[in-house]
């Protein structure tokens, strides 16, 4: 998607993992994650995510491996990283007797910063994520909302080079989401911070993110941008497209299975299109995978073959696609072993 | 944790350093250390707490009390009884009537109770509000954060009990317009710090359970456990160990002296016992010694006085030793379970 590969990853994990007796939580990992890119770390719950970044940030020791984040090794030297990284856990809790201000101001003491410089730094995240009016107001009487929104602003008070951010769209209405992920967009692309975020809401993920990776019982099974993604799935067409046609027949069904590159024609409702039981009047829906953009080439053929073309829709895979098939192939893969 | 004790080094050397300038120091400084930081947060946090209140509260009424048992028992002349009237003013912590405790009797009451309130959330109402982990993410030790906690706790705790000590004395004072020599003074101060250094066992057993438990109630009702076991249960099993020790034959002296000697350093494992014997030796001059068995040449060639500030503080200075021990072994058994902790959001 961009050119950023070319530059020195910020986090480099290598080899990395992890285990809590018999179980792996995370099984040698191998990731980077480049400058000013928003990597989205995707995966189902208790897939390692959560271990995976605390070991980033050198609160977890790994069992072997090593993560290198901005050229230190966060096991090592966990407080070099902590001063780079901005982390949000999942699920951030302040202290609900102080204000929304007196929260910030702490963390960012905590980062030796000094108290007046402290304050108006706080005030200025506090505009930024929208919370201006309520810097007074008790952290107790947030909604989830407003406590992720703060948690963004106390992850940025440290002047973080790499955002972390675990789930922070969990539990926040669609509006508040909308507004939290643009946020982080601009925040990476203005300010070239690198955002790191995990989640298991594929289509949020997917609306901000420029790679994610796909993170299954500890494992990494894919990363890239999502064409590259839905183009790593092994077996499936790279291209689909929908076509709503009327009236059905065997002949149309030859004209669109003729044409260079496609591989698969499907009636919408799952019937096989050969059985002919459709055929008649009525708008039919049909999807054709191949193996290039036939988009042009279908709508002729249909035409040519003496149906009226009603809708044409070239179908991207979605990351909900990708990670379903993913999913299914994880599990077909335990089954089998 | 070499880090922070080069840390501590460095902290001692400052201040050492600015010994006649220290507030100067701090603010010239550009920013505080984030475990100082800590420590002001912490401090803040307990004195607008609820808990406080009442804590302080119970303490007022303590001393309020005491007062007035001292009072009414000095006004029936009870210092002919209660030993030498030139310690009169100790006196006032020492003596009771009618049944009612004295200071000493609410101090040794109050203490783990006061330890046990602040300390008992400490670690895991942090875990369970989900702040731990956003402290643990920036820049900070993790063992600066438990050795804050505690630092916090115990500033507090030595305010309270010398706030409370100076009020009894002041009030004492104007009541029974009997000023306290410079001796007598000393002893009270010693007093108050063995009271601190007691206090903060309790704060750090209170840590401990609060590191170890995931529910606050589950921690507070462990440390008043331990509480009611040594208030109660442990002088119980001390005697019962004793009883099966003694030697049967009633002429064996020497048997006899072993078994006793055996059950005093049993009991004395108990903080309370250590608090209770160091305390009431410092606020009485009269006692000589806290040995069961004086042999006779002892008793004999004894002076028959008060012992001075200087030698009473030398007889219980393993008591107090004991105590820093006791706390220290305490606080490593925390700081060893939290360090091995993972730290998660809320869980």
């Amino acid at each position: 998607m961009t050119t950023i590969e070319a530059a020195e990853p910020v986090i480099q994990l290598k080899n990395l993992s992890k285990t809590y007796g018999e179980f792996t939580a995370v099984d040698r990992l191998n990731l980077n994650i480049y400058p000013g890119e928003i990597f989205g770390l995707l995966g189902p719950n208790g897939a390692g995510k959560t271990t995976t970044i605390l070991m980033m940030l050198g609160l977890t020791e790994p069992v072997s491996g090593e993560a290198i984040v901005c050229g230190v090794d966060a096991t090592r030297n966990p407080m070099q990283v902590k001063r780079k990284v901005g982390y949000m856990p999942d699920d951030v809790g302040f202290y609900e007797d102080r204000s929304a201000l007196d929260n910030l101001v702490y963390t960012a003491r905590l980062n030796r910063i000094p108290e007046p410089e402290a304050k108006s730094r706080a005030m200025t995240l506090l505009e930024r994520v929208g919370l201006a009016e309520a810097a007074h107001k008790r952290t107790g009487t947030f909604s989830r909302g407003m406590r992720q929104r703060l948690g963004l602003a106390d992850v940025l008070i440290k002047n973080p080079r790499v955002i972390i951010l675990d789930e922070p769209t969990l539990g926040i209405d669609p509006e508040g989401v909308r507004e939290l992920l643009a946020l982080i967009r601009d925040l990476s692309r203005n300010e070239g911070l690198t955002v790191l975020l995990s989640s298991h809401h594929l289509h949020q993920v997917q609306q901000i993110c420029d790679r994610v990776g796909l993170f299954v019982q500890g494992k990494l099974i894919a990363s890239g941008d999502i064409d590259t993604l839905s183009r790593q799935l092994d077996g499936s067409p790279a291209y689909r497209i929908e076509l709503d046609v009327s009236p059905w027949s065997e002949s149309l069904l030859t004209a669109l299975r003729g044409v260079e590159g496609v591989t698969d024609v499907q009636l919408k409702d799952g019937a096989e299109p050969a059985e002919g039981a459709q055929q008649g009047a009525g708008i039919v829906t049909v999807a054709v995978s191949g193996t290039s953009d036939v988009t042009a080439e279908l709508a002729q053929a249909a035409i040519s073959s003496g149906a009226s073309l009603f809708g044409l829709r070239p179908l991207r895979y979605g990351l909900d696609d990708i990670y379903h098939r993913y999913f299914e192939g994880g599990e077909k893969r335990e089954r089998l072993g | 944790m070499s880090a922070w004790v080069n840390k501590w080094r460095g902290a001692l050397g400052k201040t050492s350093r600015n010994t006649d300038a220290p507030f100067i120091a701090i603010r010239e400084t550009r920013a505080t250390s984030p475990f100082w930081v800590m420590v002001q947060k912490e401090f803040g946090d307990h004195i607008r707490s609820w808990r406080f209140v009442i804590l302080l509260g119970i303490v007022t009424l303590a001393c309020i009390g005491s007062l007035y048992t001292a009072v009414t028992a000095l006004k029936d002349g009870a210092q002919t009884v209660g030993g030498d009237a030139n310690f009169l003013f100790l006196s006032m912590f020492t003596v009771s009537s009618n049944g009612l405790p004295n200071f000493l009797t609410f101090l040794s009451f109050l203490a783990p109770l006061i330890g046990i309130a602040i300390g008992f959330d400490a670690v895991n109402s942090e875990r369970s509000k989900g702040t731990l982990s956003r402290v643990m993410s920036q820049p900070v030790h993790r063992d600066d954060f438990l050795v804050a906690k505690f630092v916090a706790g115990l500033l507090l705790i030595a305010v309270v009990v010398f706030s409370l000590g100076f009020l009894v004395m002041g009030t004492g004072l104007i009541t029974i317009g009997y000023p306290p020599t410079p001796e007598e003074f000393g002893r009270v101060i010693v007093m108050l710090l063995i009271t601190t250094v007691y206090v903060g066992l309790w704060l750090n057993l209170s840590l401990l359970f609060s590191v170890r438990f995931k529910q606050a109630a589950t921690s507070a009702l462990s440390g008043i456990a331990v509480w009611i076991f040594f208030l109660v249960f442990y002088g119980m099993i001390v005697n019962l160990v004793g009883n099966a020790l003694m030697p049967s034959d009633p002429s064996d002296v020497q048997g006899y002296m072993d078994a006793q000697n055996l059950l005093t350093l049993l009991s004395r494992i108990s903080p309370a016992q250590l608090f209770q014997e160091a305390a009431s030796t410092l606020l009485l001059p009269d006692v000589r010694t806290l040995n069961p068995f004086v042999t006779q040449e002892q008793a004999y060639l004894a002076i028959s006085s008060p012992l001075s500030f200087g030698q009473s503080t030398l007889l219980v200075w393993p008591h107090i030793v004991a105590l820093i021990a006791e706390t220290s072994l305490s606080f490593a058994a925390t700081y060893l379970l939290f360090m091995r902790q993972e730290i998660r959001s809320r869980s």
